[in-house]
């Protein structure tokens, strides 16, 4: 076991497939030489060559298309999106070409295409370096969607993604690449060292794709998130003294319904939360479904914590950002419910 | 010829710790490049693509058919705004280190671009500018001190504080507002000429990318519309021979240069010494007049050199020399013009100190003004409730109550 944070897990899980897999191959913008702007790629066009690491022009259309081809001809080709904010210019190959290649050839060409993208805010980086826009891919049938919280998963979901045949959309929350964060920007920054997730085994493992985790056992209320907000939700748990479960989505499609609805059976009360916008956000589906698989044992109705309907404001970061305040109000607002 | 085909890496001519190269760069020796008239046929023009417009001479002379014999008036007045830029970025770049703002792109090296092309526009011209085009803006007329506001996010802040430092705009002085996705406002200024044409008025637009840029997708779509209706407009490539980490090759740079990207659709590019502020302004005066009387697009490439980081989120260290500005052949666009003006007799280095100090002096003022409006941890604050208004032109009722509920949240309730 080694200690990493979440970027040196990313890092380490390239490392893992290329060394055992020849035709897994990088590419995306600044990968290369550089290693990435958050240098999750770091180090392995030294170590693996330029043919396998591929600086690319900046054309995430580009990108895409190019890796779908690649994956056509039997590559395994694993392309980082600079910032999930810039994915769109690649969203028709997305839509209209990896996610529906095996379906229009009746299985006869598909593409294993990973395509790696930071997401969230917490960074001052404003409203073109903060999106979270997982919701827009669940809503493609045909991909798989991904969103770890720790360095363990991150490392363990993104081999699983790599070996996937099918393609997936794998969002790296970038305000914790560093650190767990609780959501009280105030509070010093924490690092993965002392964080039982920050233990990341060298070599290779997987987290399948397809299952959710219990992240905090609780008996009161069952608080379903992923990304940044687990780590919220888990303060949030701590500040208002209520005995949460806290589940971790991990993977966003295909959802693992049964750890979801057997915690809501559990405890009969359920709080959604999500960094992304409210409107026809992920938390909405969730919602359904919790709605359709327990709505017997519901004890009050399911309540949502989620961003604001707005692009996300530099200045107002922290009012926007789903933080422990509107967390533990909305926990509060879910017993209280009747 | 290989017996098998093989993939191309594209690799800048030095990494750090070698030797800085620039002999892939193409250079001709100023005023060796004709001037043709506006309304000459593309085809007859190909040749602009390829070779350097150049004025400024080694010997600091001005040279050939593309002088545009500026008095020493106009000289100053470009120096003079070429130099505020310079010291606002370095001002606002300490400002940015001591983390009194959350971040900012300089224009460091480039400054020619925005000011030259500044002054070769007309006031009714619309500019679609990139990140680095503060100096439009300043040029444009928006004060120095709502430039520090935008980038404090703060009460005076032109953008109420929803955008990141750097992406300021201007309706009054037609700058339009700078997006942080890379080539998506190409296409705008296209379509913003078209509608020029289609009312029936003399005002162009202009839009500037970076090399880097020009890979995307949206470049290539401002292209073909402005070859297919002929748009009235100005396309400037700004190759700064980096992109973040990748050089110019990587958009393909080194195979032909980017002026002759539009020569397949037959538009006309002009390939110009970017660091030569009198080439950049008759360049693009040219170009504009074509425009204005119906000739359709021009494409211009301005070939100069990223002097600073990519922005202060980055390490220029970690990918190529740190003294390759240094030998960057085109040399620094400020110390050039003033090296003309000193060789002309309408300057001395004496002057050019006092007008630093004097630019200084302003930004000191700016600075200490804009704080007054509230910085990142001193009030007076902006009203967070405002956060949802512009969202829709009228606020819809979801958003109407999320406004009332971040409120209670504020308040703790
Ligand atoms: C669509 C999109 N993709 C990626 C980025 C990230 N990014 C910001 S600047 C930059 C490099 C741009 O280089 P260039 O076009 O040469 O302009 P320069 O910064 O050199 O002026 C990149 C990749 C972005 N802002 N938008
Ligand atoms: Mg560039």
């Amino acid at each position: 076991m080694a200690q990493m944070n979440m970027i040196e897990a990313i890092r380490s899980a390239h490392d893992v497939m290329m060394d055992r897999d020849s035709s897994v191959v990088v590419l995306g913008e600044d990968v290369g030489y550089f290693g990435g702007v958050f240098r999750c790629t770091d180090g392995l066009q030294r170590k693996y060559g330029e043919h396998r690491v591929i600086d690319a022009p900046i054309s995430e259309g580009g990108i895409i298309g190019a890796a779908i081809g690649m994956g056509v001809n039997g590559l395994r080709p694993v392309a980082e999106i600079q910032f999930a904010d810039y994915i769109y210019p690649g969203f028709d190959q997305i839509v209209s070409e990896l996610a529906r290649l095996r379906y229009r050839s009746s299985g006869d060409f598909f593409s294993p295409v990973t395509i790696r993208t930071p997401c969230g805010g917490g960074i001052r980086g404003g409203q073109t370096h903060s999106q979270s826009p997982e919701g827009i891919f669940t809503h493609v049938t045909g991909i798989k969607t991904v969103m770890p919280s720790n360095p363990y998963d991150a490392k363990g979901l993104l081999i699983a993604a790599i070996e996937s045949d099918d393609p997936v959309v794998f969002f790296e929350p970038k305000r914790i690449y560093n650190g767990p964060f609780d959501g009280d920007p105030e509070k010093p920054a924490v690092s993965w060292g002392s964080h039982p997730k920050g233990e990341v085994p060298e070599g290779y493992y997987t987290v399948p794709l397809g299952q959710a985790e219990i992240a905090r056992a609780g008996e009161e209320l069952t608080i379903i998130t992923y990304g940044t907000l687990v780590h919220v939700a888990i303060a949030a748990a701590e500040a208002t003294g209520v005995d949460c479960e806290v589940v971790d989505v991990r993977t966003l499609s295909p959802l693992d319904v049964a750890t979801l609805a057997d915690s809501v059976k559990k405890t009969g009360r359920c709080l959604i939360a999500h960094e992304a916008t409210r409107f026809s956000g992920y938390g909405a589906e969730l919602a359904a479904t919790i709605q359709k698989e327990c709505f017997y044992q519901l004890e009050a109705p399911i309540s949502r914590v989620a961003g604001w309907d707005t692009p996300y404001p530099h200045a107002f970061e922290w009012q926007y950002f789903p933080g422990l305040k509107r967390m533990s109000a909305g926990i509060r607002r879910v017993m209280e419910a009747e | 010829m290989n017996s098998k085909s093989r993939l191309q890496i594209p690799r800048p001519t030095a990494r750090p710790g070698e030797k800085p190269d620039f002999s892939y760069l193409d250079l001709s020796p100023a005023g060796s490049i004709d001037k043709p008239p506006i309304d000459a046929r593309t085809r007859d023009i190909e040749h602009l693509s390829g070779g350097l417009v150049r004025v400024l001479d080694e010997d600091h002379s001005a040279k050939g058919a593309w002088n545009p014999n500026f008095d020493a008036n106009q000289l100053q007045v470009g120096l003079r705004w070429m130099l505020l830029n310079r010291v606002f970025d370095e001002r606002m770049w300490q400002i940015q280190r001591q983390g009194r703002i959350s971040f900012y792109m300089q224009a460091t090296g480039e400054e020619a671009v925005s000011i030259a092309q500044g002054m070769a526009l007309r006031p009714g011209d619309m500019c679609f500018p990139s990140y680095r085009n503060q100096g439009l803006f300043m040029y444009r007329g928006v004060k120095l001190v709502d430039m520090m506001c935008q980038c404090l996010s703060n009460t005076r802040d032109m953008c109420q504080g929803r955008q990141l430092p750097i992406m300021y705009h201007t309706k009054t002085g037609n700058v339009f507002s700078v997006s942080g996705n890379l080539g998506t406002q190409y296409p705008h200024a296209v379509g913003w000429a078209m509608a020029s044409a289609i009312k029936g008025e003399d005002h162009i637009a202009a839009s500037w990318v970076g090399d880097g840029t020009t890979a995307e997708a949206d470049f290539h779509h401002a292209l073909t519309f402005a070859a297919v209706y002929q748009a009235p407009v100005i396309l400037n490539v700004v190759n700064n021979q980096w992109a973040i980490s990748t050089f110019q090759g990587t958009a393909a740079g080194q195979r032909r240069a980017f002026a002759a990207r539009g020569l397949g659709l037959g538009i006309p590019g002009i390939r110009v010494d970017g660091n030569d502020f009198l080439a950049v302004y008759s360049a693009s005066l040219w170009a504009a007049d074509r425009a204005r009387r119906g000739g359709g697009p021009t494409l211009i490439e301005l070939v100069t050199y990223r002097g600073g980081p990519h922005s202060t989120s980055d390490d220029p260290s970690k990918y190529r020399p740190k003294d390759e500005w240094l030998s960057f052949p085109l040399g620094d666009p400020i110390e050039r013009l003033k090296q003309h003006m000193i060789a002309e007799g309408h300057w001395s280095d004496a002057r050019h100190e006092s007008l630093v100090d004097e630019l200084r002096t302003e930004v000191t003022a700016a600075w200490k003004e804009a704080q007054k409006h509230g910085t990142m941890t001193e009030g007076p604050w902006l009203d967070p409730a405002t956060m949802f208004d512009d969202v829709f032109a009228e606020a819809p009722r979801n958003l109407d109550s999320q406004r009332r509920r971040m409120l209670e949240v504020e308040r703790g309730e």
